[in-house]
């Protein structure tokens, strides 16, 4: 038998708890796991009712009203500008990137799996790159090449956020690079959409790496054989 | 190794906001949710075409006034753009989340209001509006209030009673204790009870076969 404030896991999911017992249940929740749980379970059942209410379709105007509303205050969102910037290293972005092109550094085996793209895998990296996008410690580095921009998380996990890419030509695959000094490490790759890209970068990245992209013969390659058309400032 | 000539993409100009809201169509909803906390508008654009509707939908049931059920949608969009980087992959579905924050901003209207009180429970769905949506997601919306009106019909009365005032009437269990007439712990258990049997039924019939078409309109 469900008692106490477990059970008013049920109305708080309805909306239904009077105001001080909306409280309390609030004050109780980060601390219980078994009611965190059930709100979670309980919060699927009520979604199902949501969609259940379906009726008409509001007015066009509304989806203006609230993109106007947002326009309005775009400094209300999370800040996500560096806490501190870091001393820029020695060696400038643009020649790290150059690098990337010039050198015959030696080649590693790699154990990167070229075939990820299965649709499960793909969600489950799509879903870790979330995770980084909506961490509030990770920042955000700008790109010197390419449009879009760089999530590096504390532990050094990162995601590109790449805006107007086309799909890679058939054939072709884009691939990431981790530069470390003059270094290019593989850090995975993807195919490119029409739209919008977030990809998790393989690797970790560290202070004053730069995070590029090249476009390579399906498969990918160990060492880049074209010019970035991506590239991060360093981190 | 032969030499590859550079195969350098022209750099994309500047996109404008309609292509950018294409431009996030294949993502997903948590994935959207986490570049509105990052400021970006067109995902919020994108994440109200997926549920603008349904978030709507659910407001008029609650408020039965279209310019009310189009305040809380738009208050509660405005919330998702305000806090969205507080919201956890990890606890729940986005969808989950934002129909949440609507329900929970209809209902303090419809309080505040005062403007249910009338009948709430009469189902008043007009099939007219779907006629402009898109073929699998009018039928993906009929599949689904069938088999949730389903899983509500084999409730006791009591608890489907209960769970239908509180969540679509927007009474809450003090107030659902007073009309019905019976004491505040009976009401708690009910709704606790109809609601644990309404989330099994509804596993039960979405392994009978669910589908949902993807929403990219």
């Amino acid at each position: 038998m469900e008692t106490g404030i477990h059970e008013l896991t049920a109305g708080y999911a309805l909306d239904a708890l009077d105001p001080e017992e909306r409280y309390a249940y609030e004050a109780h929740l980060p601390g219980c796991e078994r009611c965190q749980r059930e709100l979670a379970s309980f919060w699927e059942t009520t979604e199902a009712l949501a969609i259940a209410a379906s009726g008409p379709s509001p007015s066009s105007e509304l989806r203006e009203r609230i993109l106007t509303d947002v326009r309005a205050e775009p400094q209300v969102v999370v800040p996500f500008e560096p806490r501190r910037r870091r001393v820029v290293p020695v060696l400038a972005a643009a020649a790290a990137v150059a690098a990337v092109v010039a050198l015959g550094i030696g080649l590693w085996a790699s154990h990167l799996s070229g075939q990820l793209d299965d649709t499960r895998a793909a969600l489950e990296r799509e879903r870790a790159a979330a995770e980084i996008l909506a961490d509030p410690d990770a920042r955000t580095v700008s790109l010197q090449a390419g449009e879009g921009q760089l999530v590096v998380n504390p532990q050094g996990r990162a995601v590109l956020v790449l805006h107007g890419l086309d799909p890679a030509p058939s054939g072709k695959t884009y691939e990431m690079w981790i530069i470390e000094g003059e270094t290019p490490v593989r850090a995975g790759l993807f195919p490119g959409r029409d739209g919008a890209d977030v990809v998790g970068v393989d690797g970790t990245v560290d202070t004053g790496n730069v995070v590029a992209v090249t476009v390579e013969e399906a498969g990918g390659v160990d060492v880049p054989t074209t010019t970035p058309i991506v590239a991060s400032e360093p981190v | 190794m032969e030499v590859t000539a550079p195969t350098v993409l022209a750099l994309p100009g500047s996109p404008n906001r309609f292509a950018m809201r294409k431009q996030h169509a294949h993502l997903s909803d948590e994935a959207l949710v986490a570049l509105v906390a990052r400021g970006d508008e067109a995902a919020l654009a994108e994440l109200y075409d997926r549920m603008g509707r349904i978030a709507y939908g659910l407001a008029l049931r609650v408020l039965r006034d279209e310019r009310y059920a189009e305040d809380a949608v738009q208050e509660a969009f405005l919330a998702v753009w305000r806090t969205a980087a507080a919201f956890r992959a990890e606890r729940a579905k986005a969808s989950t989340w934002i129909l949440t924050l609507v329900h929970r901003r209809a209902v303090d209207l419809v309080r505040r209001e005062e403007r249910r009180r009338a009948e709430p429970l009469a189902d008043e769905q007009s099939s007219a509006g779907e006629t402009a949506l898109a073929t699998d997601e009018a039928a993906w919306l009929r599949f689904e209030r069938e088999r949730v009106q389903a899983a509500l019909g084999q409730l006791p009365d009591v608890q489907r009673e209960a769970i239908e005032l509180a969540y679509y009437g927007g009474f809450s269990q003090s107030e659902l204790a007073e009309r019905l007439g019976v004491p505040l712990g009976t009401i708690k258990s009910r709704m606790f009870a109809g609601l644990a049997r309404l989330r099994e039924l509804l596993d039960d019939s979405a392994q009978e076969g669910s589908w949902r078409p993807e929403f990219t309109s």
